[in-house]
């Protein structure tokens, strides 16, 4: 057993304080001490994606970073970006383009999805497909997940067009 | 999957990363991105007793360029060499070749130098350095020295950096002439099952220089002297592509694993060298 430490992070806005072993994973530290869902527990080996997390603004598969690393960090996951009363535009294109079946890969999707779409506001279909390509879906065969985020990319530009 | 129990460590500079290195032998490891570190903790493959973060660690995160050379420091991420415009315009192999390491999410994490120092013969970043005729530099506790890629590389996993020393950057002669990365793997986030990195001078319409090196091959990457010679002096027609493909299967080691049998290897090996050195040679 090795001294615990002591971990603040801030998810989601909310800032969490905490006592932790060194080896304990983010994945775990979201899901079962702070009770935070979304992302999901795939493969756990930094194949699938499913655990994906906004991290000081990168996406990182939360399998794979012990919550001592991010100590200090902003992080935010699927409950971040928006929930049943305030679905972000990715969330409705998900739900309108039949982006998902089981829904196991979605909340990695939609947040590895967000990031991608801030760095790139109007990905082509190629670009969308490499740069979802950390994130593995066993339903869907890919192509309505890249319809929703092409859907999503162009409600979001006009939204921002149209508040400017 | 959960590692067994560790010390966590994060000093704030190189000093306090070299006392607890001296303090803990090879007990203690450093971490850069930990995205090869972690997996390996986690299958309880790699016994860290004593896990050394190195994020709060400054000046590793640099990529200076000048007129000869390029250096990069250890804690650069694969991310960052793909977003780097200067870097792509001088050295343009290492933003193809970070491209075809793993996925979005890993390459945020990934660093060059853990992807070096590491000397898992899976990593794409050895033999590119091989072929690059890159210097690294590591610091130990009493002083700080260069070591060549081409001889950094003893086996899987073993390499010429001592248990008490860091890597602390890459330096990159500025390379010249036609370039290519050439990967081919089974899935995107896998290693190779044979890739190619080669950079190519042209003189007239005859190859003036030529560097090859070969990953997940053998034990270590391999540079191949031979397979560049093969080139020099042809006009890299079908017999040099040819000369240079068999001089090369004299140099890789591979063995059979779940990527396939030798012979399977042998043959990927030399479709992907042929195509990186035709794509080179038509850039350079």
């Amino acid at each position: 057993m090795s001294k615990k430490m002591h971990i603040k992070l801030k998810v989601n806005g909310k800032d969490e304080e905490f006592l932790a072993e060194p080896r304990e994973l983010l994945i775990y530290t979201l899901r079962e001490r702070l009770n935070i869902t979304g992302p999901h527990i795939g493969c756990e080996t930094s194949h699938c994606g499913a655990c994906t997390v906004t991290i000081n603004g990168k996406s990182v598969k939360s399998c794979t970073m012990f919550a001592a690393q991010a100590d200090g960090a902003e992080v935010t996951t699927i409950e971040g970006i928006g929930g049943p009363d305030n679905l972000h535009p990715l969330q409705e294109a998900f739900r309108e383009h039949h982006g998902l079946q089981c829904g196991y890969c979605t909340p990695g999707m939609i947040t590895r999805a967000s990031k991608l779409l801030e760095e790139n506001p109007n990905p082509t279909e190629e670009e969308i497909r490499f740069g979802m390509a950390g994130n593995i879906c066993r339903c869907t065969g890919y192509q309505n997940i890249v319809k929703s985020i092409q859907a999503a990319a162009t409600e979001m530009n006009a939204a921002k067009e149209a508040a400017e | 999957m959960i590692p067994v129990a560790f010390e966590y460590y994060r000093p704030k500079d190189m000093a306090g990363v070299l006392s607890l290195l001296e303090e803990h032998g090879d007990d203690a490891r450093v971490m850069a991105g930990g995205h090869s570190l972690i997996p390996m903790m986690k299958l309880r493959m790699a016994d860290v007793s004593h896990l050394i973060d190195l994020q709060d660690v400054d000046g590793m995160s640099e990529i200076e360029i000048d007129n000869d050379a390029i250096r990069i420091g250890a804690m650069v991420t694969q991310a960052d060499i793909i977003d780097h415009p200067e870097l792509a315009k001088v050295a343009p192999i290492l933003r193809e070749a970070a491209l075809q390491i793993a996925d979005p999410q890993v390459r945020y994490m990934g660093t060059v130098g853990g992807n070096v120092a590491n000397g898992d013969p899976g990593n794409d970043m050895p033999g590119l350095m091989q072929c690059l005729d890159a210097n690294f530099t590591v610091i130990g506790p009493d002083d700080e020295r260069e070591i060549p890629a081409r001889d950094f590389y003893e086996a899987a996993y073993m390499t010429a950096r001592e248990d008490e020393e860091v890597l602390t950057a890459v330096t990159i002669p500025r390379p010249a002439g036609g370039y290519a990365y050439e990967k081919q793997k089974r899935k995107i986030g896998d290693y190779a099952t044979a890739a190619a990195a080669v950079q190519i001078v042209k003189d007239g319409d005859k190859c003036a220089s030529a560097s090859i090196a070969m990953t997940n091959l053998s034990d270590t990457p391999i540079y191949s002297e031979a397979a560049g010679a093969a080139l020099v002096g042809t006009s890299v027609d079908d017999a040099a592509l040819t000369a240079a493909v068999a001089a090369m299967w004299g140099d890789i080691d591979p063995t059979e694993d779940n990527r396939g049998p030798v012979a399977f290897k042998n043959h990927v090996a030399g479709i992907i060298l042929r195509r990186a050195i035709e794509r080179a040679w038509s850039r350079a």
